[in-house]
């Protein structure tokens, strides 16, 4: 079998010191292929967002490692991590995270400016992205006049504007009715089957948790279910 | 993120709170602008002070004294007393009143035309007549300058004193006109005045000259409220002046002036002083003594240029603050650009270049509005208030001290800019999108 895409090996993850120690996650073990859908589900301050924040680079374990394509990302550091991040995943937070008053365009083509890629080339496969979840009619207007819906399309956009090869979802139908979240879900679903990307998917969303191909459980920062390990 | 992204990012980043940002231009605005129009006033007043150098002419002529041991030039600083000299004489022409030197003897003349270096040398005569008047009309003191080769006068009417001519001419100061009696300043032109003065031996004596010309009055004027004889005249005062001077004594000069090449550099004539040093005499040229001036307009142009600053380090607590609050204000963008992958370095430079994009709009439009006020003040003074200083521009711009300004306010915005910029750096990507 080939490498995983990401491995966690045994990940804990405390925050505070003495007394006051809290540990959110105690030692997480899994592996995640390049392609596959995967929710992970828990209750409330269960440890699922820290979880995704490690996985995703945002935040250093305590102890333990996180491997990327059989790298251990404790040798990466400085530019080389900003650059991993730019390049291989795509985030869509709980919250959108749009800049107010800049354009649904600006706001999209955020991380193609960060990686330093030309104007020209940035309009393009920004409109391309919008073009493709039916929002380039909004490309010129403010970030802060779109509906929810749309908002969190333009985040998806943003997610995928850069050819991520995961793309990380915290909640990302937390804020939407049922109707536009499935819309949403079948855009990332999408993007998933067609161009194999990795989806990570926290939610506390059953029905959202069904259509992935694996779900993991986390409780009280421990692993209590992997639908794999079952099945396998 | 390349250089060019960043600037732009910054750029637009400064317009999204117009408010903040306007008010922040504002405070720097005021302290460059203040910082703009003195210093023009300190360029102005000295490019008019370098410009009578060259009115004053006679680049080529310095004046000699002899170097007395207290020769501190500007005399009377030392609190001891200074012992009795039988050569020394009041100098009457130039220096501070009552400033005392050893007389110039005519061995000491001879001396100095030896100097190397040395291409003529003028004893200075120093006149001093008791009064003017015109018919029967008020006696007015006055003074005599005396204008050696080289220098020239701004004649407001006539011509310059005729030194090969026998008559006896004279320049009146412009203020003395009207005065004597005159209508205007070519009436004076042609008409006749009475000069007094006294001798050795008290008695007053009374010469009749002619009014050749009327000269302006400079700030740096060669001669001041004075009048300004032709040879001839300066030989008919001098020599009346000293009746009942015994002979030994009737050559003694206060000053005098010595010629050197026109095209001699700044080292030639450091030389040549060093020469006169060592043969005990003091050499001043007309730079020199302005440089005085200058010091002291530049003194005074220091310390407005202190108000000014104190001005700018107020506003660029205003840049900190207004920072801080964008720093907070964008606390979860910053955390997305970290995120995805903008390195601390790059959100440092975002904030401290928008820090020093507001820097620069202060003060390039402080510097443009305080380059037109300063230019309507000065136009509008020197029709009015300053009309007898002619060719005095009160506030004057140079680029290249405007470009200073400038960037020295955008160095102190950037400063300003370096702590809120720094804390933005340092936020933890996490923490920030956690942050409600
Ligand atoms: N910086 C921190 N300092 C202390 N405790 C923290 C910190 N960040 C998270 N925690 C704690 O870690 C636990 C896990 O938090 P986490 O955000 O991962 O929960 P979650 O599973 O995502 O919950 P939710 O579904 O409500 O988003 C929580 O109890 C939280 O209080
Ligand atoms: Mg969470």
């Amino acid at each position: 079998m080939d490498t995983p895409i990401i491995s966690a090996r045994n990940v804990r993850k405390s925050y505070g010191r003495g007394p006051n120690r809290f540990d959110a996650l105690k030692g997480v073990d899994f592996d995640i292929h390049e392609g596959e859908s995967v929710a992970i589900l828990g209750k409330s301050g269960s440890g699922k967002s820290t979880l995704m924040h490690v996985l995703a680079l945002l935040d250093a374990p305590t102890s333990g490692s996180v491997e990327l394509q059989g790298v251990d990302t404790h040798t990466l550091k400085g530019r080389r991590l900003n650059r991993t991040r730019n390049r291989t995943f795509g985030f869509v937070f709980q919250q959108f995270f749009l800049t107010a008053n800049s354009s649904v365009l600006e706001n999209v083509i955020l991380p193609m400016k960060i990686a330093g890629v030309g104007r020209r080339e940035r309009k393009r496969r920004g409109l391309a992205a919008l073009e493709q979840l039916e929002l380039a009619d909004k490309a010129r207007n403010k970030a802060v006049d779109l509906s929810g819906g749309q908002k969190q399309r333009s985040v998806i956009a943003r997610a995928l504007v850069n050819n991520p090869r995961i793309i990380f979802a915290d909640e990302p139908t937390g804020n939407l009715d049922t109707t536009t979240g499935g819309v949403v879900e079948d855009i990332l679903f999408g993007l998933n089957r067609e161009n194999g990307i990795t989806l990570i998917v926290v939610t506390h969303d059953e029905e959202l948790a069904a259509r992935c191909d694996r779900r993991i459980v986390i409780r009280d920062g421990m692993l209590v279910e992997d639908s794999k390990l079952v099945t396998a | 993120m390349n250089v060019l992204d960043l600037i732009g990012s910054a750029v637009s980043n400064t317009f999204r709170s117009k408010t903040r940002t306007v008010l922040t231009v504002l405070a720097i605005f005021v302290g460059a602008f203040t910082l703009t129009l003195t210093n023009g006033l300190g360029t102005g007043i000295n490019a008019y002070v370098d410009d009578t150098v060259t009115s004053i002419g006679a680049s080529d002529v310095m004046t000699v004294t002899t170097a007395s041991e207290d020769s501190d030039p500007m005399g009377g600083t030392d609190s001891e007393p200074t012992e009795y000299d039988p050569d020394t004489v009041a100098s009457a022409v130039g220096g501070v009143p009552g400033q005392t030197v050893v007389a110039l003897t005519p061995e000491d003349l001879g001396t100095l035309a030896d100097v190397e270096g040395v291409l003529d040398v003028q004893a200075t005569k120093p006149i001093s007549p008791d009064y003017i008047q015109h018919g029967d009309g008020t006696q007015y003191v006055v003074g005599v300058g005396s204008l050696v080769t080289g220098q020239t006068i701004q004649l407001a009417a006539g011509s310059e004193p005729d030194d090969t001519s026998d008559e006896l001419q004279l320049v009146l100061p412009v203020t003395y006109v009207e005065p004597l009696g005159f209508a205007d300043d070519t009436a004076a032109v042609g008409e006749t005045v009475s000069i007094s003065i006294t001798d050795a031996e008290r008695t007053q004596h009374t010469i009749d000259a002619e009014i050749v010309g009327v000269a302006e009055e400079g700030l740096a004027s060669p001669t001041g409220a004075s009048i300004v004889p032709n040879e001839a005249l300066t030989s008919e005062l001098f020599s009346t002046q000293n009746i009942g001077v015994p002979t030994d004594e009737q050559e003694r000069y206060a000053q005098a002036s010595i010629w050197f090449s026109p095209d001699a550099t700044d080292q030639d004539v450091t030389d040549l002083k060093a020469a006169l040093a060592d043969a005990g005499y003091t050499g001043t040229t007309v730079d020199d003594q302005l440089g005085a001036i200058t010091t002291v307009i530049d003194a005074i142009v220091l310390v407005l240029n202190a108000f000014a600053v104190i001005a700018l380090l107020a506003a660029s607590f205003g840049i900190v603050n207004t920072l801080y609050m964008s720093v907070q204000e964008r606390t979860r963008e910053i955390g997305l650009m970290k995120a995805m992958g903008t390195g601390s370095g790059k959100v440092f430079g975002l904030f401290s270049l928008e820090a020093v994009f507001i820097g620069f709009l202060g003060s390039a439009i402080g510097a443009g509005l305080a380059m037109l006020v300063g230019t309507a003040i000065s136009s509008n003074l020197s029709g009015a208030l300053l009309s007898d200083l002619p060719g005095l521009t009160l506030i004057a711009f140079d680029p290249a001290s405007i470009a200073v300004i400038v960037l020295i306010v955008m160095a102190i915005a950037f400063l300003a800019g370096t702590l809120p910029a720094a804390r933005a750096a340092r936020a933890d990507p996490v923490t920030s999108l956690r942050y409600e």
